[in-house]
């Protein structure tokens, strides 16, 4: 009997693109403009490997593992700090990038990352070509704006993210109509904050905001400024309530990002997760000496999001993560 | 157990002992931070909608949950008897359960119940089914053009717009999703 509920087979009827074809056109524009943007200020185009041995491990990054137990690199960093260190000078690259689990309106397992590094730049200096490069995209009013981590809880919640009690935060969340899961950390209850309060209302309103010195624990590769308190020499660019861009002041002491190598895989096979193996030669090239330097991550499927004022991810990728 | 990337719309979850759809999910990261991912979910039972928040490294129980096309049998008033086809088997829904579907409901004929651990919980009609018409007023001959309509009361007691020409007595498609006439059933 057939059943007068079946349904057309969904893994076929969704062979056509998500984007439409205008917007794949923005797209290559895009890239044509990001292209002529470097040439013109003598930055080099290069392209380094997507599947490789080793990791560069972070608390809440997971790389997707595949053959021969190489990963996917969940961005290019390690091997374009290799080229930095082995002489390149300013370097970018358009660059896919995985994430394993990471699907949602604003992320994609597989997405386009537009990477670069400025050797003998401050991350100040950086912010502003970041900006000048975001402005060829979004046209926003006035110079973006800064505003550190602690001060954005402070302005927008009314808290203090690392001196007030945990109790305090939780109120705080629930006055904000956030429900929290049970048993989180004042690490978690920070992050679901900042997504659910903080980042909406950042960069609105025509503007921009780089968010800086943020804590010392969620440095990643950065350089730590000592402080007190420690925090990290490291930004972010939020245009239009969304999170576009990750930047650096790029930490090169071989000894120091071991440590930090170690001290996440430590965390993760405490939180029941598996070691990730870190990389010599990225290691071996800090050793050899990486130029005091800034480097950015930008989201080009945001940019693009952003650009066309189109809220979903899907929009602006031809075939997202479920339709590939 | 469904992990947190299994929560997608459609879902079926089973969370504080009831079963629930999600009815949205989204994935939400900030830069180097955890992940979450937000849900809201419709009770399966009363319809109620809340929203609730996992981290990545929690996992929701997936509700048994099942789909089974059942003959409608009848109603002695109080309960609403569905047969399983291939086992004979009968489940009784009460008036709030099929309120949804009394409009559709046609003996023999065949319905989606939804069962939550064996037990019947909600049930709905095809897209479309095929009723008789047991009164409306007669028909205009050669009427097919107009797209004026008028009331006709069909078998189960709901009453649908049906064009002019149509008659008493005669079987009409009908769309349950929209409560619409669609056509006169051939043969």
């Amino acid at each position: 009997m057939t059943s007068l509920f079946s349904h057309f087979p969904v893994d076929r009827a969704d062979w056509r693109p998500s984007a439409d074809l205008a917007t794949l056109a923005a797209r290559a524009e895009l890239l044509a403009r990001v292209r002529v943007f470097f040439r013109d200020r003598g930055v080099m185009e290069v392209e380094t490997p997507l599947l490789s041995p080793g990791t560069a491990p972070e608390p809440n990054l997971e790389p997707i593992a595949c053959c021969g137990g190489r990963h996917l690199v969940t961005s290019p960093e390690r091997h374009m700090k290799r080229l930095l260190a082995a002489g390149s000078g300013p370097i970018y690259q358009v660059a896919k990038a995985f994430r394993e689990d990471e699907a949602g309106r604003r992320h994609n397992p597989e997405f386009t990352l537009l990477e670069w590094y400025r050797p003998g730049w401050s991350m100040t200096a950086l912010m502003g070509e970041v900006a000048d490069l975001v402005r060829m995209a979004v046209e926003w009013s006035g110079p973006p704006r800064e505003s550190t981590w602690s001060g954005v809880f402070r302005r927008l919640l009314g808290v203090d993210p690392l001196a007030d009690s945990i109790a305090e935060l939780e109120r705080a969340a629930r006055e904000a109509g956030v429900g929290l899961p049970a048993g989180l950390d004042r690490e978690g209850i920070c992050d679901l904050l900042l997504s659910e309060v903080i980042e909406p209302a950042l960069g609105t309103e025509g503007g921009a905001l780089f968010l800086t010195g943020f804590p010392a624990s969620r440095a990643a590769m950065a350089e730590i400024d000592p402080g007190p308190p420690p925090v990290a020499r490291r930004f972010e660019l939020y245009v239009g309530g969304m999170e576009l861009a990750n930047g650096y002041q790029e930490e090169g002491d071989a000894r120091c990002l071991a440590e930090r190598f170690q001290a996440v895989n430590d965390a993760r096979e405490q939180t029941g997760r598996r070691r990730l193996p870190t990389d010599p030669r990225f290691l071996a090239a800090m050793e050899a000496g990486l130029p005091p330097c800034a480097g950015v991550a930008l989201g080009l499927d945001r940019l693009l999001m952003l650009r066309l004022g189109r809220p979903d991810l899907r929009e602006v990728l031809a075939f997202p993560w479920d339709q590939a | 157990m469904l992990t947190h990337n299994q929560l997608r719309q459609g879902t079926k979850v089973e969370i504080d002992d009831v079963p629930w759809i999600i009815v949205d999910a989204q994935f939400v990261k900030p830069g180097k931070g955890q992940a979450f991912t937000k849900i809201r979910i419709k009770n399966l039972i009363d319809g109620r909608v809340i929203d609730r928040t996992y981290k990545s490294s929690e996992t929701v129980a997936k509700a048994d949950i099942i789909d089974q096309e059942m003959q409608y049998l009848y109603s002695d008033g109080e309960f609403w008897h569905f047969m399983d086809p291939a086992t004979y088997e009968q489940f009784a829904l009460t008036a709030s359960q099929v309120k949804e579907v009394t409009d559709w409901l046609i003996e023999q004929a065949n319905y989606q119940v939804t069962l939550w651990k064996g037990k019947p919980i909600s049930v709905v009609p095809p897209p479309f089914v095929i009723m008789t018409i047991t009164h409306c007023e007669p028909g205009v001959k050669g009427d097919t053009v107009s797209g004026a309509t008028k009331p006709a009361t069909l078998q189960s007691g709901a009453i649908v717009k049906v064009p002019l020409f149509v008659n008493e007595g005669e079987r009409i498609r009908v769309d349950t999703r929209t409560g619409a006439y669609v056509e006169r059933a051939k043969g």
